[in-house]
């Protein structure tokens, strides 16, 4: 029996001769917090693809919660559970706040089309679904402090509001595994301090687990439980945010060798 | 007076052909980007496909209109999964000329299969039954062409601005991989697009059908469906149905009072105007990018 929460083997992908990931392999417990780190074109993005499905892996295995996720579609993995933000966001620009965020609960409607066209009233089964369906999404904007944007379109607003959209986007899923793709990039240090204490609280209060790719390394030493360092598509070295920070070979992929 | 309004009147009526051809257009390029130029001959082939029910199968009207119907949506269907979806890596001038493509092969199958010569569609209103309202004269299929087309905009309109597959269109057109990561299957929003498109078009070819069938009947309305597509922002509906009318008013004033033989032409001057004056359309909502 697979107990592990979240599992990846010997995942390998390459792109014509160029060998984006090779033999990447870690494991994740339920809760925590868990780094990849590594200098720019190492293969980090690469791997979130593949783990949310956007890429196909050319060998290895992805195991969320027991069953194997490898080569599902997109959808199929949100549904598993599985959300995630991008580095460059990937907003639906056109939309406000609110909208965007609610597309994150296309996963959880029921209603159909005809169910929908007899929504009469907020007694009704589809009524009651959409009045479920906002709080959550009400929810969310508080939690984020997003209320003075929430009618605003998203693609006139602010880089680092446009990325706590995204966030609440993927939470509003329910995932129980949240990929971040650089969350703080392009953030000053303010702005910084506040999404730590939102991941935190992602972490503590919704009891979510994180998957975090982050430049910023005193953030990663500071949130993190365990940390991956990669390189060139290949691991370097797992273990405590200390143990990585000491290590010689991720020094040296960061400030390159010595002679 | 009674000239121009007649005038008036009868612009409202050929404008309804336009406007189902410009919904089913903008409902492709809603999700897609993609302008489809096989929307006429999708309709085209359905049309037919009802005529030799009729003709050869003897079916009652209804029964035979309502299989032609589920004939469009399927062939809608079909054609986004067997060959759009099977382009690599596509872009939108290659889908484009992937349209095109399958409009040149309808045309020509429906020419070799039905025959070139000029038809009419049995069809249980007659195309020349009309009535008066004062010195108004109004042909019966020209109300029942206009009440089509105000009824599918509504429904349409209802659909896309609040079902929840409505959402996950607009999703889907302004960041497809945004759509997918969120749970929405992208392919089957298409495809599901793809038919509902093509049932749109199938109502206007049945409506054209009972008074002009041959294989080309379908490119006036096509092109001018389009036209008004463009001139109400190609994302908006109601833009398109009410740039339709003004087409189709503009026109037969222009063919009454000014030239007969430029009539058709007109459409396609207000189109370049329009597009140079307010090239996002009439009707499109825009948010205007501040950096």
């Amino acid at each position: 029996m697979d107990q592990a929460f979240f599992r990846v083997d010997d995942l390998s992908i390459s792109f014509g001769g160029i060998r984006a990931l090779e033999d990447i392999g870690f494991t994740m417990n339920k809760g925590e917090i868990f780094s990849v780190i590594g200098p720019n074109g190492a293969g980090k993005t690469t791997l979130f693809n593949c783990i949310s499905g956007l890429y196909q892996p050319g060998r290895g295995d992805i195991v969320f919660k027991g069953c194997s996720i490898t080569r599902k579609k997109p959808d199929v993995i949100a549904r598993l559970g599985i959300a995630r933000t991008f580095q460059n966001i990937e907003l639906f620009s056109h939309m406000n706040t609110m909208e965007n965020i609610m597309l994150g609960r296309h996963i959880h409607m029921k209603t159909g089309l005809f169910k929908g066209m007899f929504m009469w009233g907020k007694a009704s089964s589809a009524g009651r679904e959409e009045i479920l369906h906002r709080e959550r999404v009400e929810h969310i904007i508080d939690f984020l402090e997003l209320q003075n944007v929430r009618d605003t379109f998203v693609g006139a607003l602010p880089y680092g509001t446009q990325k706590l959209i995204e966030l609440g986007r993927a939470l509003a899923l329910e995932p129980d595994l949240l990929l971040l793709d650089e969350p703080c990039a392009g953030m000053n240090s303010e702005e910084k301090q506040d999404m730590i204490f939102w991941i935190k609280d992602i972490q503590d209060e919704l009891g979510i687990s994180i998957l975090l790719i982050e430049h910023d390394m005193k953030m990663v030493m500071d949130i993190s439980d365990r940390v991956m360092a990669i390189n060139f598509g290949k691991p370097i070295t797992i273990g405590t945010p200390e143990e990585v920070q000491a290590d010689e070979q991720v020094l040296k992929a960061y400030i390159g060798e010595g002679d | 007076m009674t000239d121009l309004i007649q005038m008036i009147v009868s612009g409202i009526a050929t404008g309804s052909s336009y406007a189902l051809m410009g919904l089913a257009m903008v409902i492709i390029y809603k999700t897609s980007e993609v302008p489809n130029f096989a929307q006429g001959e999708m309709a085209l082939i359905s049309s037919f496909f009802a005529m030799m029910l009729l003709t050869s199968f003897n079916l009652n009207v209804y029964l035979a209109f309502s299989l032609a119907f589920l004939f469009a949506a399927v062939l809608g269907c079909f054609l986004e999964f067997a060959v759009l979806r099977r382009a690599k890596e596509p872009n939108v001038l290659g889908m484009i000329v992937i349209t095109i493509g399958i409009e040149m092969v309808i045309l020509g199958f429906v020419s070799w299969k039905f025959g070139a010569e000029q038809k009419t569609m049995p069809f249980p209103i007659d195309p020349y039954d009309s009535l008066f309202i004062g010195d108004i004269f109004l042909k019966k299929l020209d109300i029942l062409t206009l009440v089509s087309a105000l009824v599918l905009m509504v429904v349409l309109f209802v659909f896309f601005r609040f079902s929840k597959l409505g959402l996950a269109m607009k999703a889907t057109q302004q960041n497809s991989v945004a759509a997918r990561i969120v749970g929405v299957r992208t392919n089957r929003i298409l495809m599901v697009t793809w038919g509902i498109s093509s049932l749109v078009g199938a109502v206007a070819g049945l409506l054209i059908s009972p008074t002009i069938m041959h294989p080309y009947m379908m490119w006036d309305p096509m092109l001018k469906g389009f036209a008004a597509a463009v001139m109400g922002g190609m994302t908006s509906l109601p833009g398109a149905v009410v740039a339709a009318y003004m087409l189709g008013i503009i026109e037969n004033l222009f063919g009454g009072y000014i030239s007969i033989e430029f009539k058709t032409v007109v459409a396609f001057v207000i189109i370049v105007a329009v597009l140079c004056f307010k090239p996002s359309g009439l009707f499109a909502r825009h948010y205007v990018k501040k950096v």
